[in-house]
Parts: C-alpha cells; structure tokens; sequence
C-alpha cells in the first residue's frame, strides 16, 4: 500500500504523497448513502449486517445525501424514481462515488423491452463508477465491486478525478 | 346465500334495461354484462338490497379487449380502432358470504363508465388506476388523475392498451432500450 511502505520516521512522522493520504482517507470510510430501491436491497442489507459486515470496509449508511460519499442503486430505477435519484445524487458533495447495483440499474434488466416505466440503465442520468453485475448479485459481488471502487480511488489525483 | 343465477333474476326483474344478459361460458364463473351509464345505480342497489348485501367491492379491474380493427401503421406498429375497453368489478358479501362478477364494456374511442366511488370506496384507487393503464373516464368520480405513471406522462398515453406505444423521452430521458 502506497501510503505506509514510507514506514515511520523518527519522532512519529510519516512522509506520504498528499494524494496518497487523501485517497487512503476517502478509500477507508466511505460513507454510503442509505437508500435502496428493490429486491438488490435486501441483498445490500445483507452485507451491511453481521455476517458480511460491510462496515469492515468503513462502510456505513447514512440517513442524509449531504453526508454520504457514495450511493449504491441497488434495484430497478423507474423513471419517476430517476428524478429523484438526480436530485439526491446532486445534493451530495464532492467526491462521490456511485456503485450500480444489479442488471435493472445496470441496464434495465428484465425490464429492458416491456418496461414502459423503467430507466434502461442508471447510467442515463448519473454517471456510474463501478457496475456489479447479477439478479440480484450476491453479497460477495457487492464486496468485490467495493473493492474495485477502492483500488479505483486509490489511483486518483488531485490534478484528475478518474473515479 | 345466494347463486348467480338468482341474483341475475332479481336484478333482471329490477333493472330490465341496463342488465344484459348471463354470461355462463366464462372460464372461471358467470359474468353479468351491465350497462356502462348505469353501472352505479346496479352497484347501490346491489349493495343496499336486503337479501344480496354485496358490501365489499374485492376488486375493480380495467382490461383491453382488443376487439376492434386493427390497423397497420406505416412504421410496422399496429393502431385499434372501433371496438371495446372493459371494467370488471368482482363483488362479495361479508355477510352472506355469496360473491359476483359485473362487467360493464365502453367504446374504445370514448370509454365513458360511471364512477362507483361513493358506493364502495375502496373503488377509489383502482379507478384511478384503470384510468392510468387504460384511459377510462370515470364519470362523477372525484379525483381522477393517474396514480402510478408520473402526473405529467404524456396525455392521452395509457401503457397497458394493446396499442400502446412508448414516447421517446421522459424529462429528457429515453425510454427506449
């Protein structure tokens, strides 16, 4: 890890790259927002409980868009709802991150022909960092797809946002 | 208690000209075929009469009954015209434990149906919702918007007609895949 192979100095300084601490800072606590949409949710719910622990990850819901980091669509995304979704997406700040959960929000999924009332994918209106495919995906693809997430912010720059 | 057959005979006795007739090839159970303007006052009688007591309304259903003729548009996709739209109401009575099925048929173009609103309100939100699906105008009802599309969905667009196609944008969002 980039951060902490610079071992400690003497007297308890560590030397780091400032992109280094800010990106292992905004890696280890993202803080996500509490909001699920559909069946995707209850397997959210289940990472976020005991057994799966989401919050090993320093993953922790947060009942309020102002002060999440991250947003989990976790189910299928009508267009009344999409609105919605833009407007708490717009309310969080700076830096934020956006998992699409599962094949509805990824691309519409079972709904992509019939579904008069379906978004054929969350990417439409927000743009989306990583996509965890599956119907609904199990806990463990919810896992690695924050995993992804986190080696993703690991390599930002503050010259560049890449996530 | 009472069977189906009986209950028709009343309300042919009451109502000679709105009820017209038994239909008793139906997969599942007879249907009464009742005028669609004067659905209401069957309805309060049905509920009111000693001896039927039809006090529950369990389910108001809008269907397309995609009988009219069908026409090719230029663009491959298929246009109704002419024929019928229906509204199913499926009565029961908590008291004498008998149940009914009413069926009232609208013209495609101008499906006109009285309300039942006040007579059973649980009627409320599923007139909303066959005025959503299917566009029926549901005279004398008092709040009759859409209930689940977005209240500024296209006028005139109701998803589960046979017919039906989807805008292009919503807000600015595409719909289609």
């Amino acid at each position: 890890m980039g951060l902490l192979d610079k071992e400690f100095a003497e007297g308890n300084i560590i030397v780091a790259k400032t992109d280094d601490v800010l990106n292992w800072a905004r890696l280890s606590s993202l803080w996500q927002m509490s909001f699920g949409l559909a069946c995707c949710a209850i397997e959210m719910m289940a990472t976020s409980a005991s057994h799966y622990d989401f919050d090993r990850f320093g993953v922790i819901p947060r009942p309020s868009p102002r002060q999440a980091d991250l947003i989990i669509i976790s189910g299928t995304v009508t267009l009344k709802m999409a609105i919605r979704i833009k407007r708490l997406y717009e309310q969080m700040p700076d830096p934020k991150y956006i998992i699409s959960m599962g094949s509805c929000a990824n691309c519409g999924g079972p709904y992509w022909e019939h579904g008069y009332h379906v978004l054929k994918g969350i990417d439409r209106v927000i743009p989306v960092d990583v996509y965890v495919p599956g119907c609904p995906p199990r806990p463990e693809a919810l896992l690695e797809g924050l995993l992804k997430l986190q080696e993703k912010i690991r390599h930002e720059s503050l010259r560049k946002k890449s996530a | 208690m009472k069977e189906r057959e009986e209950v028709y005979e009343i309300l042919k006795n009451k109502f000679s000209d709105s009820i017209f007739e038994l239909l008793t090839e139906e997969p599942t159970e007879p249907v009464v075929p009742v005028d669609p303007l004067k659905i209401h006052e069957v309805c309060e009688f049905l509920r009111d009469e000693e001896g039927l007591k039809y006090d529950n309304l369990m389910l108001l259903s809008g269907v397309d009954d995609a009988n009219g003729e069908e026409i090719e548009e230029e663009d491959g996709s298929k246009t109704i015209k002419g024929g019928t739209l229906s509204v199913w109401y499926h009565l029961e009575s908590s008291v004498l434990k008998h149940k009914l099925t009413l069926k009232v048929s609208a013209p495609r173009e101008n499906p006109e149906v009285e309300s039942v609103e006040m007579i059973w309100r649980s009627a409320d939100w599923h007139e909303r919702e066959a005025y959503d699906m299917f566009g029926f105008k549901f005279l004398n009802h008092h709040d009759l918007k859409r209930i689940l599309m977005p209240y500024d969905w296209e006028e005139g667009s109701h998803p589960l007609r046979k017919d039906y196609k989807n805008p292009e944008f919503y807000q600015g969002m595409k719909i289609p895949y």
